[in-house]
């Protein structure tokens, strides 16, 4: 297949790691995976924090951007987000409606057809469970809410990586309850926010994992950020990371901060 | 009146019943009564940041609402049309809010030809001022209650103390945030922020008539409220309640609890009085089925509710021989107007969206500043208090609760109506926005969003930024983080830290790959 790439605006420019991972996966797998680079973001941010007219623009260049796959040249995109993924197929096509922009959002309801969330992709689109993955550690998985709720994903990801080779793979406890994060609301909402994270940081410090992986880097830049302060120890990595990884090529362990008398 | 700017006012709710003038000094109400049941004390943020510090809350409220989140989800899962029913629910629902004025007229019709009067109220102060009068015409200083949010909604206890009458909260939950002089936390389970031992002494402090070696084994609670509750119930001449269902096209209306304590009410006194908002309406009686099924399940997790009363008009001979029907607006058409946000009017008041909710859970229904805390609050109260065209603006506290949500969707899920909140808290975000279009004030998060729609809406602009970015890449010194950021970050690197952007972007990286794959190197 030809599949485009959604990068998404954080993992472009804060965590390369996940859209590098799913390009060298999606490759391994056969597949050609182009990466259009008038891409900037799905309007996500704007929406959510309530500045719709400022999303747009953000939209209309994400539509547009990705409008090929809608005609064909492109057999899907792919997303390594599930919020993205989430805002692309629930929130674009409305967000151009209340701006009176039908035709826009009718490409943007075309485009969003071809849309997938990476799990979605390769379960659904590509009916693979085990991707020929390596990865010899402990791991977490948190669910991240949009991607369980507005996606429906449900165990897709943990399909995946129950099929990846030697992989330690233990139950988040609590796992569906929100990490907190939810765009905008960390700073707006901080301390409840930060509530929030302590209880999910302590359910994934409880499973003495390595890492704790997720199908969207916001959620685990929040995480990741809390266990880090922390200094718990446990680093974060995409979902694509973990499949990505080989005997031949391993994804390596994030660097993490550790405690102090330790180092 | 606006005293909500830091100037609640202070009347007392309990009424004077024994207690003795020592225990009237506040050793548990952090809530002074506000005027405005629907907007009291800061905004959410702030109001949050206090409730947090409240451990003994957050335990008490982590271990209910995971408790009553628990017994929702077995016998949801039980029942195999659960999804087809929540579907029925919607429906009947929106069938209500399009044809509102003409079942409130069948209703009015069906109640009055069973013997009923009935009485519309714009607003709280004209409710307040209806049950008020009929409760004078009767003679009564004392009114017993059962649970209600309408009533609380409006403030009615409050009213009737103020023309001598006091007003009997018979829900236990309700009795104790009642004698503590407190707020309501939980739209179903009231006093969701106590714990048994708070209660006892809530109990021996405020009841009068409790036993004094009383102590916090939950069953010697219940007694003790119940020979305190059962005088009351027996002397009072006028009962007041709320309504879960009017059915229009019989008349019959419905009220549904637990304790048994509504059933007293809305059988032995000789005078009843139900305030209902118009939004409680459903169409025919057969679609009782519907919600009889779907609130339990979701309120408290029960299979079947254990005491329904249903009554139509006056029946001669049998429970009350004068009953008034009060039909409230206060607010309800303003939201019925509105495209996006008229669902929240179908909420049952179940609170399953309360339990599931992970703000809810942290910060207490306290926190959200109306008698409709949680999810459903966060789009119902700012949608019932703000000014025509539905909005608040940026000065008015509620203005923030539609931003007291992460957007986790939990509560979507649970409901039972399926009111799709987190979409109708996104486009009350956007309201509250566009409202403070065009005033001329700094306002630095227009400014940052702004400025990111112009390099978000381009690859090349989007492209240079993050490769700005990139320079930025040794900040994170040794460990690759940023542990101190000036603000508005440094509300994040207050507990978190925040990674240093990476040496190279990922469009950077996808360049030198595609060359590579154009030189065959790589492949």
């Amino acid at each position: 297949m030809r599949i485009a790439l959604a990068a998404t605006c954080i993992a472009d420019t804060l965590f390369p790691g996940a859209p590098r991972a799913t390009v060298r996966l999606l490759e391994r797998l056969g597949h050609d995976v182009v990466f259009p680079r008038g891409q900037a973001c799905c309007g996500q941010m704007h929406v959510n924090t309530g500045y719709l007219d400022e999303a747009v623009p953000v939209i209309r260049n994400h539509v547009e951007t990705f409008a090929p796959a809608a005609d064909g040249e492109w057999d899907a995109v792919v997303v390594p987000s599930g919020s993205c993924t989430g805002s692309i197929r629930h929130q674009q096509a409305m967000v151009c409606r209340r701006a009176g922009l039908d035709d826009l959002a009718s490409t943007a309801e075309a485009v969003s057809a071809k849309t997938y969330e990476l799990s979605e992709l390769l379960v659904d689109v590509l009916g693979l469970r085990d991707v020929g993955a390596w990865f010899p550690h402990r791991v977490t998985y948190h669910p991240t809410c949009h991607s369980l709720r507005m996606l429906r994903v449900g165990d897709k990801p943990l399909q995946l990586l129950r099929a990846v080779t030697d992989i330690d793979l233990v139950e988040l406890p609590e796992a569906e309850s929100c990490c907190g994060f939810g765009g905008t609301f960390a700073l707006k909402n901080a301390d409840t926010s930060a509530a929030m994270l302590a209880d999910k940081t302590a359910n994934v410090r409880s499973t003495e994992a390595q890492v704790v992986t997720a199908g969207d880097y916001s959620c685990l830049m929040h995480i990741g950020g809390g266990l880090s302060r922390q200094r718990a120890g446990v680093g974060t990595m995409h979902l694509a990371e973990i499949l990505a990884s080989t005997r031949e090529e391993p994804t390596p362990l994030p660097r993490t901060r550790t405690p102090e008398v330790a180092r | 009146m606006s005293t909500f700017l830091g100037l609640p006012g202070l009347r007392r709710r309990v009424p004077d019943d024994g207690a003795t003038a020592a225990s009237a000094a506040e050793p548990w109400g952090a809530v002074p009564h506000p005027d405005e049941p629907l907007r009291w004390g800061e905004s959410f943020p702030a109001a949050a940041k206090h409730t947090l510090k409240n451990e003994q809350l957050r335990k008490n409220l982590g271990h209910a609402t995971r408790t009553i989140r628990g017994k929702r989800a077995a016998v949801v899962d039980e029942v195999p049309d659960w999804e087809a029913l929540r579907d029925t629910g919607s429906a009947v629902k929106e069938q209500v809010m399009a044809q509102l004025p003409d079942l409130l007229a069948q209703l009015e019709e069906n109640v009055t030809a069973r013997g009923g009067v009935v009485h519309w109220a714009r607003d709280a102060a004209e409710a307040n001022r209806i049950v008020t009068e009929i409760a004078q015409a009767k003679g009564a200083d004392e009114v017993v209650k059962v649970k209600s949010m309408a009533t609380q909604e409006i403030g009615l206890n409050e009213h009737l103390a103020d023309e001598g009458i006091a007003a009997i909260e018979t829900d236990l939950a309700e009795l104790i945030v009642q004698l503590a002089d407190d707020m309501p936390s939980h739209i179903l389970v009231p006093a969701i922020h106590r714990n048994r031992a708070e209660i006892r002494d809530i109990f021996l402090a405020r009841m009068g008539d409790a036993p004094p070696d009383l102590s916090d084994v939950p069953r010697e609670l219940a007694m003790a409220a119940r020979a305190h509750l059962r005088r009351k119930f027996l002397s009072a001449k006028v009962a007041v309640s709320g309504a879960n269902f009017g059915v229009a096209d019989t008349g019959t209306l419905a009220v549904v609890e637990s304790e048994g304590n509504g059933r007293m009410c809305l059988t032995l006194p000789e005078t009843l009085v139900t305030v209902m908002g118009i939004e409680k309406l459903i169409p025919t009686y057969t679609d009782l089925e519907v919600f009889l099924q779907l609130l339990p399940r979701s309120s408290t997790g029960e299979r079947m509710n254990p005491y329904t009363s249903l009554w139509t008009g006056v029946t001669p001979g049998d429970g009350p021989q004068e009953f008034h029907l009060v039909l409230l607006d206060n607010g309800r058409t303003d939201v019925l107007a509105d495209e996006v946000g008229r669902s929240a009017l179908h909420c049952i008041r179940c609170s399953a969206c309360l339990n599931v909710c992970p703000v809810y859970e942290r910060v207490g229904g306290h926190a959200y500043g109306s008698v409709y805390p949680g999810p459903i609050g966060a789009i119902l109260t700012p949608q019932l208090t703000a000014a025509s065209g539905g909005v608040s603006g940026a000065d008015d506290v509620n203005a923030s609760l539609p931003y007291a949500s992460t957007l986790c969707g939990a509560c979507y899920d649970v409901c039972p109506v399926k009111i799709d909140i987190p979409s109708i808290l996104v486009d009350l975000r956007a309201r509250e926005v566009d409202a403070d279009r065009g005033k001329h004030k700094v306002d630095p998060w227009r400014a940052a969003m702004k400025a990111a729609s112009w390099v978000m809406s381009d690859g090349g602009r989007f492209g240079l930024a993050g490769r700005a970015a990139t320079l930025g890449h040794g900040l994170g010194g040794r460990d690759g983080v940023i542990s101190k950021a000036p603000p508005p970050a440094s509300a994040w690197t207050r507990d978190r830290d925040l990674p240093a952007p990476p040496d190279e972007t990922f469009r950077q990286w996808m360049a030198e790959h595609e060359h590579g794959e154009q030189d065959g190197g790589e492949r």
